[in-house]
């Protein structure tokens, strides 16, 4: 199976890269469009700023291929928010892979960035496959997608209740760190790639 | 709802893993691939990972170990040490590090803690700060303790928080290696201060004394090291007590 991990240079890619490597899968990490169309699985990583990240998917024309990629895609972390319409996080547009989703900054209420392990409301779905409801998983983030039509798993953090994972076709996502997650993440990591 | 985070620290001397008490007669804890491997097996929400060899040597942080141990966690990882430039912090995150701590250098240049944030968001910054009492003020120490600065405690908390921190990592020094408890009151003084994420460090001893940090402060986190390598507490078993004294734990 060929697995591209998208280098855009806003990722944590070693740490994915390393997830999939304990599962017996040698990724290529690569910024190249025939590379990424043609891999079998795409994931898309992130961590840092969203402004930046675009200018960056957009330097490299990014933004136009990964809404077009018809295989599995999976977004982690900012990966997950940038495939929404637009994000607080430097005011800006996003890939627009889920419709009218709008990522917004948690209020002042709680401590931000929220760091830490959190229990996710599962809905029925593949990813979750021999996960149990209320697994914990590591999220470390200061932007959040409000509840929404496309989430598979919820997660409250203060009094907020926000999307913690969505599927929209082809694209699935997490908010969360499905690779720093233990072994419930690592068998999240094993239900996308085994999507046929 | 978020759990609160037990953190074991790999404070790293030219590739081992060493313990002092006050800062100062370190003493070899062992290999840190092979403990960062047991303690994420055992629990941990996180680790950390500190070369205190990195600043007084103007050394870099070793990057092959930040990639070794990487490579067998599977759970959060914080590397510090010897970060003085917006580059080092991309070769960390390159290595494998998903976080990054930075001390002495953010005092030295605080406009270092921006331009990571802007770079890099700050969830991917923790600044840790060393302080003991001079004149009966908390004092902001650098190099693992030996310099005092002008700064104290609460003030830099507030300034690195303002600046883009993503967390503080607060040592007390008069704590560190006691093993007689945290220091409740400036720890509570920082969580006061700030509105992110603050790790208590410096003086865990027992497991009532983290039980005491996450009863009496705000702090979202407890970092230990020496209890957690020469296995005086062992993870799992502080993780259920501190589940028992209905303290929010991933178990």
């Amino acid at each position: 199976m060929k697995v591209a991990i998208i280098n855009y240079e806003a990722g944590n890619v070693k740490s994915v890269q390393f997830a999939l490597q304990r599962l017996g899968v040698n990724p290529i990490i690569t910024d190249n469009h025939d590379e990424i169309s043609s891999a079998d699985k795409v994931i898309f990583p992130g961590v840092g700023q969203a402004k930046y990240a675009m200018e960056q998917l957009a330097k490299k024309q990014l933004d136009t291929l990964i809404p077009n990629l018809k295989q599995p895609v999976l977004g982690v972390c900012l990966g997950m928010q940038l495939m929404c319409e637009h994000s607080e996080e430097g005011n800006v547009g996003g890939l627009g892979i889920f419709k009218d989703v709008n990522v917004v900054k948690f209020s002042s209420d709680v401590k931000v960035p929220c760091i830490g392990w959190n229990a996710l409301e599962l809905e029925s779905h593949f990813l979750w496959k021999d996960i149990p409801d209320e697994s914990y998983v590591y999220f470390v983030h200061s932007y959040y997608v409000p509840d929404c039509t496309f989430a598979i798993a919820k997660t409250v953090y203060g009094s907020t209740k926000y999307t913690s994972a969505m599927q929209f076709e082809n694209f699935s996502a997490m908010q969360f760190h499905p690779e720093k997650s233990g072994d419930i993440g690592s068998k999240m990591i094993e239900n996308f790639l085994k999507q046929i | 709802m978020l759990t609160k985070r037990i953190i074991p620290c790999l404070d790293i001397k030219d590739g081992r893993t060493v313990k002092g008490v006050n800062f100062e007669n370190l003493i070899d804890s062992g290999d840190p691939v092979e403990l960062a491997s047991r303690y994420a097996l055992e629990g941990a929400d996180e680790l950390v990972f500190l070369d205190i060899t990195a600043t007084e040597n103007k050394r870099k942080t070793l990057l092959e170990l930040v990639e070794k141990v990487a490579s067998v966690i599977n759970i959060p990882f914080t590397v510090g040490g010897g970060i003085s430039e917006v580059e080092d912090v991309k070769n960390l995150l390159d290595a494998g590090a998903d976080k990054v701590s930075v001390n002495s250098s953010a005092v030295k240049n605080p406009n270092l803690i921006n331009q990571i944030a802007e770079r890099f968001g700050n969830q991917c910054l923790v600044v840790a700060i060393d302080a003991k009492i001079l004149n009966n003020q908390w004092m902001v120490h650098l190099v693992g303790g030996k310099v005092p600065t002008e700064y104290q405690l609460v003030d830099w908390a507030k300034e690195a928080a303002d600046r883009g921190a993503g967390e503080i990592l607060f040592t007390s020094m008069e704590n560190d290696g006691t093993k007689a408890g945290f220091a409740i009151d400036a720890l509570n003084a920082v969580c006061d201060a700030v509105s992110i994420p603050v790790i208590a460090s410096g003086g865990a001893g027992t497991r009532e004394h983290f039980s005491d940090v996450f009863l009496k402060t705000n702090c979202d986190a407890a970092l230990a090291a020496s209890v957690f390598h020469f296995k005086q507490i062992a993870i799992p078993e502080l993780k259920s007590y501190l589940k028992s004294q209905n303290i929010n734990i991933r178990l």
